[in-house]
């Protein structure tokens, strides 16, 4: 084992355990523990227990350590021969590494304490249900150990992803999340819906999994072109300057574009995973059907730590991206942010899946961050990753209490009160009545997440509301208390000096961020229940005793979190702040070439992102407050009876909106379909063409030859031979008339003979 | 002793297939069934010891000296100069190891599920065991080609008795035979060639002298001549058709060697006769043979995409996974005398060679599971299938880590291959490895949506297959049962290898790596 020379605090070798804390877990999970739900439960809860402790002390230690940016540990070892030399595999811990280890192993556990709710770990299981599909209320899941196997491989792949000290490490273990993502969003595999377009869990993982290995692919391709300039993959010997210079000075001639540096049409490749992997434009699609996994893996994984890999990996390669200054590949990643944030904020407006503004939500921020890497803003793009990794697990977290709230409602409802009999009618009536089989089980068409059916459950589940409510404000920046106020306000400061076109289009998303904030807030929680599920929704069951205190202990970080990075120069409070996370993840920066100097202060982004993040909460609260009004103890027919205040003034655009651009039916016309036809045709082609026509043919050929040969046989070489016996037998007929026994006639032939030769000797010319 | 190990290897075999022929029954007093459970734990025992022999194999070879050891070199024909040559390098040590591996897994899970004609069924196992270690010990041309055909007998009634009616196993085997024996009448014309020009059939010998070295034409003859033996074998696009139907007729036990061992045959010629023994001609050529790889990769995975038959889809699968090897055996050969390449060829050697070693590991395991399905629902029909991972969850476990394996998923062995093959791709032949890297979005797509989401997710309907067979009893039931105990010891140790071989591949890979610096430093002049 070979380590960096200068002197490293003792607990900075134990960085290599982090992984497999977890990794242990999963393994003691799948090969022991796993009839067991409460000891396959915490022995995940352990695993990821152990990482966070040990990942707060290794990181608290790196604050004080001097001049880490410029001096990171590494721990690494040869792994693979390449040829002459060998590509050494191992962990390395610098800022941004350790930033991320005060965010993800923490943010695991909190997930996994609350899925231990969420799964209904420590409830009897239900004889109604059914292995791959989501459990009863009251009712743990049959599937749960499996559930915390997932999520420690998972926790695996994060961890270790945030250490890698190479890209093939980084790729190996981006790749289990992706494995774990697959799993987990198709977790209730055998879940299927009334309505036929409905996307089913299992096909959403497929989505999923299949739109991220694009990017992946294309990452890939960067990667491999980058490891034939470089002949090595550790992050060590790629950002070397003169490593960085000869990538950007050398040039490629692409067809159609020119010569272009081998730096930028890496960059662009190796983006290319982050587009998959973090949602965006154009492989965008496949984050709001993850939706169909468990909820805490929707915080998980598409919230806070794997969607957010894509913009760590974007950082971590940043001295890449930045090779080429302002270069295309910046350009690229700024536009591709900037107008993936806007576009997915558009199409969260018009959602009524609590789940899936959230997905929306992450996509538009995700594309925040991103826009900011494009102009430069290293350290702001990192403060709002992880900023946002807490408030949006919280927003998570708090929908699934919500939901499970409503589930309990609806279970509730159906089993006593028959107030309810007029939700069952429309649930079940036009629909063939799958239900029978289940009675008093989940009722399929009831949507528990549709924000239309909720309203009014501030009463019911306070708890709840006040944590998501402050998850909400921190999204859309509420000034000052709020984290997500801290770092979307740096972002934009940044935005104003650098690149102003980006600067509008982020304040535009950041309005009306706001603005649907503020309306899942009041659709969820205020004005009164709109159906019975909402009415009877409550959290008293001693599952939600699981899944409110993490809620809360995130709540503190999304307030409590941005405070780490107020601005020195911020009128008023700045002067309390050192501003230790600039500090900290400028000294890295520094080491890196990277401009990442603190900004002069500037009163118009201020006042603009005190403007949109005020005025879209305002606004929306305004539109929502009266929205869907019901006379009193009356409730919602269906869901569609709720009209959207929006649907009216937006006109045509209203239902475009709602389809999300109508994105899903055109890559499934023509990738999908098209793949299809394409291998279908090519079947064919296969078993037609190459195989009955010239293989058989040949074969058929040969046949045929050998007919011909038979028939040549027969008649010809055998003919012949019998010819030959045929003549023989004749001649030798003939030559029996010579044959007379007669010593005369012999002496006469000889004697003919004899003369002619003698003859033919004299006479012909010699 | 080490010089008449590999004797030892390939010959053990052949030994116990002569030994199922004796008349045990009569000899011990044992009824049928006695006889035949005689036969298959001895058969299996027997296979044990090439198995053990190979580790020995492994663990003595000196790495550090590297080249060919365990040699043994003796006059066989005299008159013409034909000797009895074997040896291993690092490059057919572990092809060995899969061999001997493959058979005794092969063995002991027929041993559960051959009912019929068990005597001859093992000793055609057997004999096919013998003819595949014996051509990758060979280092001579006419025992080369002795071996190569001798593995065709036994596969060529294994496919033709065993196999099931529907799937006309007779003409599946007769094509496969054929169309394997084509190919080599063009490789026995060349090993002659060889001989008038050089005076050896040594494999050593002959890549050193080089022959037809001055001729554009006659070495282009004699590489073609190789080469087409070879493709039909690995097979390459477009003389791939012999594969789906051999493979849907084959015994599972059979399709394993087919796919894990056989085909590593054609690849193996290539590296070892063809690269060595025609530098030149193969890298005037370079480029088709990577073209036909990419072809592979490409059509391979969209006619697997396509199918609805699980056990013909894994057959074009191999298709596709065979031209990865393709690709980068013809980047490496398009590298063949350019310094700055060494490595990147030699990586893409590394790569190809490893996927030779992991497609053997997964695609085996892929048709022992594909076995396991069918002998207990006798059907192979995807539409058929769906939610069994609720109620055969360890099968489903297992089958996961397998396909994850075969999609080149980063930390399990399937991807180092893969990995290896384009960093050599990509920095001699970029254009053709971008196209290639579209096979592994294919991939996962016939992976995942086919296989996984067909057979084991949504919800299972009992009305499709009414009538399960339990493996170990017979019995009919109404439900599927789990993996049987025999199943799990067949299946665990290469789930194992695909598992370590995916976090720690540097001792394969460091085998291979030390040939093929040795092999392509030599064609730079270094």
């Amino acid at each position: 084992m070979t380590e960096s020379v200068s002197s490293f605090p003792v607990i900075f070798n134990l960085t290599p355990i982090l992984p497999l804390l977890p990794f242990a877990a999963f393994v003691l999970i799948v090969l022991w523990a796993n009839r067991s739900k409460k000891l396959s439960a915490g022995l995940a809860i352990g695993g990821i227990g152990l990482a966070w402790i040990l990942g707060w002390a290794i990181a608290i230690t790196t604050f004080s350590v001097e001049h880490f940016g410029e001096h990171p540990f590494r721990v690494f070892r040869d792994w693979l021969p390449t040829g002459r030399t060998w590509q050494a595999f191992g962990f390395a811990l610098d800022p941004l590494a350790g930033a991320m280890l005060i965010m993800v192993p923490f943010v695991c556990f909190l997930i996994f304490v609350y899925a231990v709710g969420y799964m209904g770990v420590g409830k009897p299981e239900s004889a109604n249900d059914e292995r791959g599909k989501p459990a009863e209320p009251g009712h743990v899941d049959r599937l749960a150990s499996r559930f915390f196997a997932y999520i420690a491989l998972f926790a695996t792949g994060m961890i270790g992803l945030i250490l890698a000290d190479n890209l093939i490490m980084l790729l190996v273990f981006w790749e289990i999340m992706g494995l774990c993502s697959y799993l987990l969003i198709g977790f209730w595999f055998a879940r299927s819906y009334d309505d036929p377009k409905q996307i089913t869990p299992k096909e959403a993982g497929l989505k999923a999994f299949l739109t991220t290995r694009i990017g992946d692919t294309l990452m890939l391709a960067g990667m491999l072109l980058l490891y034939a300039r470089t002949n090595s993959l550790s992050f060590a010997d790629i950002f070397k300057p003169e490593m960085l210079e000869q990538l950007a000075t050398t040039t490629v001639n692409l067809p159609g574009v020119g010569a272009t540096p081998w730096a930028t049409l890496i960059a662009i490749l190796i983006f290319f995973g982050a587009i998959g992997k973090s949602a965006q434009f154009p492989l965008h699609v496949w984050l709001p059907d993850a939706m169909e996994g468990p909820t805490p893996v929707s915080a998980l994984i598409h919230a806070a730590t794997m969607v957010s890999a894509g913009v760590y990996l974007v950082i971590r390669t940043y001295p890449l991206m930045a090779a080429v200054e302002h270069g295309p590949a910046l350009q690229f990643i700024a536009f591709t942010g900037a107008f993936t944030a806007l576009f997915a904020a558009t199409i969260a407006l018009a959602q009524n899946d609590i789940k899936k503004v959230l997905a929306y939500s992450t996509i538009s921020q995700l594309g925040y961050m991103f826009a900011a890497l494009g102009i430069g803003a290293y350290v702001a793009a990192t403060f709002h990753l992880l900023t946002h990794a807490f408030f949006k697990a919280l927003l998570f977290l708090g929908s699934g209490s919500v939901i499970h709230g409503m589930e309990h409602g609806h279970h509730h409802g159906h089993q006593g009160h028959g107030e309810a009999g007029k939700l069952v009618d429309w649930e079940t009536g036009g629909h063939g009545h799958q239900s029978t089989d289940h009675p008093s089980t989940n009722l399929p068409s009831f949507d528990p997440q549709d924000m239309r059916n909720m309203g009014g459950l501030f009463r019911k589940m306070p708890r709840t509301a006040w944590t998501f409510i402050i998850g909400g404000l921190a999204l859309s920046g509420f000034p000052i208390v709020t984290a997500g106020f801290w770092s979307k306000d740096e972002i934009l400061a940044d935005a104003w000096a650098h690149n102003q076109l980006v600067f509008v289009v982020l304040a535009v998303a950041a309005l009306l961020t706001a603005f649907y904030t503020a309306r899942q807030i009041v659709m969820t929680f205020f004005g009164q229940p709109r159906t019975a599920a909402a009415e009877h929704a409550s959290e008293h069951d001693s599952i939600f005793q699981w899944m409110t205190i993490p809620l809360m202990a995130l709540a503190v970080f999304a307030v409590a979190g941005g405070w780490v990075g107020i601005p020195k120069e911020f009128p008023g409070l700045g002067a309390l702040s050192a501003n230790p996370f600039h500090h900290y993840i400028g000294s890295l920066a520094e080491a890196l070439h990277i401009e990442a100097a603190e900004l002069p202060f500037n009163a118009v982004p201020l006042l603009t992102s005190l403007g949109v993040a005020l005025g879209g909460l305002t606004l929306g609260w305004l539109v929502y407050r009266g929205a869907g009004k019901l006379r009193a103890g009356h409730h919602l027919a269906s869901p569609p009876e709720y009209v959207d205040p929006l649907a009216r003034p937006l006109g045509p655009l209203y239902p475009v909106l709602q389809n999300k651009y109508y994105f899903d039916e055109l890559y499934h016309k023509v990738f999908i379909k098209g793949t299809q036809r394409l291998s279908t045709w090519l079947f064919k082609f296969d078993s037609n063409i190459i195989d009955d026509t010239l293989v058989d043919g040949v074969g058929k050929a040969g046949r045929w030859l050998s007919e011909v040969g038979r028939w040549f046989d027969t008649h010809i070489v055998d003919g012949a031979v019998n010819g030959i016996g045929a003549v023989t037998g004749w001649f030798g007929s003939v030559m029996r008339e010579f044959q007379t026994g007669k010593a005369q006639n012999y002496l006469l032939v000889g004697l003919v003979t004899v003369s002619v030769l003698l003859g033919a000797f004299l006479l012909l010319p010699k | 002793m080490t010089n008449s190990l590999l004797t030892i290897i390939t010959f053990v075999p052949l030994v116990g297939a002569l030994l199922t022929l004796l008349p045990w029954g009569k000899w011990l007093k044992l009824d049928k069934a006695g006889e035949e459970r005689l036969i298959k734990n001895g058969a299996i025992a027997i296979s044990l010891l090439p198995l053990g022999l190979a580790l020995m194999l492994w663990s003595g070879y000196d790495q550090a000296l590297g080249g060919f050891q365990f040699e043994i070199n003796v006059p066989w024909v005299k008159a013409i100069n034909v000797n009895y040559h074997m040896g291993v390098d690092g490059l057919s040590l572990p092809l060995i190891f899969l061999t001997t591996f493959l058979t005794v897994l092969g063995l002991w899970y027929s041993a559960r599920v051959i009912k019929t004609r068990v005597r001859e069924f093992f000793f055609l196992f057997l004999l096919l065991e013998m003819g595949m270690t014996g051509v990758f010990v060979s280092l001579d041309l006419v025992l080369f080609y002795v071996f190569w055909e001798v593995g065709l007998v036994p596969m060529y009634f294994l496919i033709g008795i065993w196999g099931q009616a529907k799937d006309r196993p007779q003409y599946s085997a007769i094509k496969f035979f054929l169309y394997t024996l084509a190919g080599s009448v063009f490789m026995l014309l060349a090993i002659v060639a060889i001989y008038f020009t050089t005076g050896t059939f040594d494999i050593v010998e002959a890549a050193k002298l080089k022959p037809f070295a001055d001729s554009i034409l006659l070495s282009g003859l004699a590489f073609w001549a190789f080469f087409i033996a070879f493709a039909i074998k690995v097979p390459s696009w477009p003389f791939h058709t012999w594969l789906p139907d051999a493979h849907t007729a084959a015994p599972t036990a059979g399709s394993v060697l087919l796919a894990g061992v056989l085909l590593k045959l054609g690849a193996y010629g290539i590296l070892r006769i063809v690269l060595p023994i025609f530098p030149e001609a193969f890298k005037r050529y370079a480029l088709i043979v990577v073209a036909l790889g990419v072809i592979s990769i490409v059509y391979g995975a969209l006619v697997s995409l396509a199918q609805w038959d699980l056990k013909r889809l894994i057959a074009y699968s191999s298709v596709s996974h065979m031209g990865y090897v393709l690709l980068g055996v013809g980047a490496a050969a398009y590298a063949i005398g350019t310094p700055k390449w060494v490595d990147a060829s030699a990586m893409a050697l590394n790569g190809a060679a490893m996927q030779m070693f992991t497609h053997g590991i997964s695609t085996g395991a892929l048709f022992f599971l594909v076995g396991v399905i069918y002998e207990r629902a006798h059907l192979r029909d995807l539409k058929m299938f769906g939610g069994f991972s609720s109620k055969l969850p360890y099968y489903y476990g297992l089958f996961a880590v397998t396909a994850f394996t075969s999609l080149g998923l980063p930390g399990l062995a399937g991807f180092w291959s893969e990995l290896f093959v384009f960093r050599g791709a990509f920095d001699i032949v970029p254009i053709w490895a971008v196209i290639g890297v579209l096979g592994i979005v294919l991939t996962a797509a016939y992976i995942l949506w086919k296989i996984i989401q067909y057979t084991f997710l949504g919800q299972y309907d009992a009305h499709k297959i009414a009538h399960w067979t339990d493996v170990e009893t017979g019995a009919e039931l109404h439900e599927p049962k789990d993996l049987a105990f025999f199943e799990k010891v067949t299946l665990w140790p290469l789930v194992a290898f695909m598992i370590f071989l995916g976090i720690y591949p540097a001792p394969l890979l460091n085998l291979f790596n030390t040939v093929f610096v040795r092999l392509m430093s030599g064609f730079a002049g270094k």
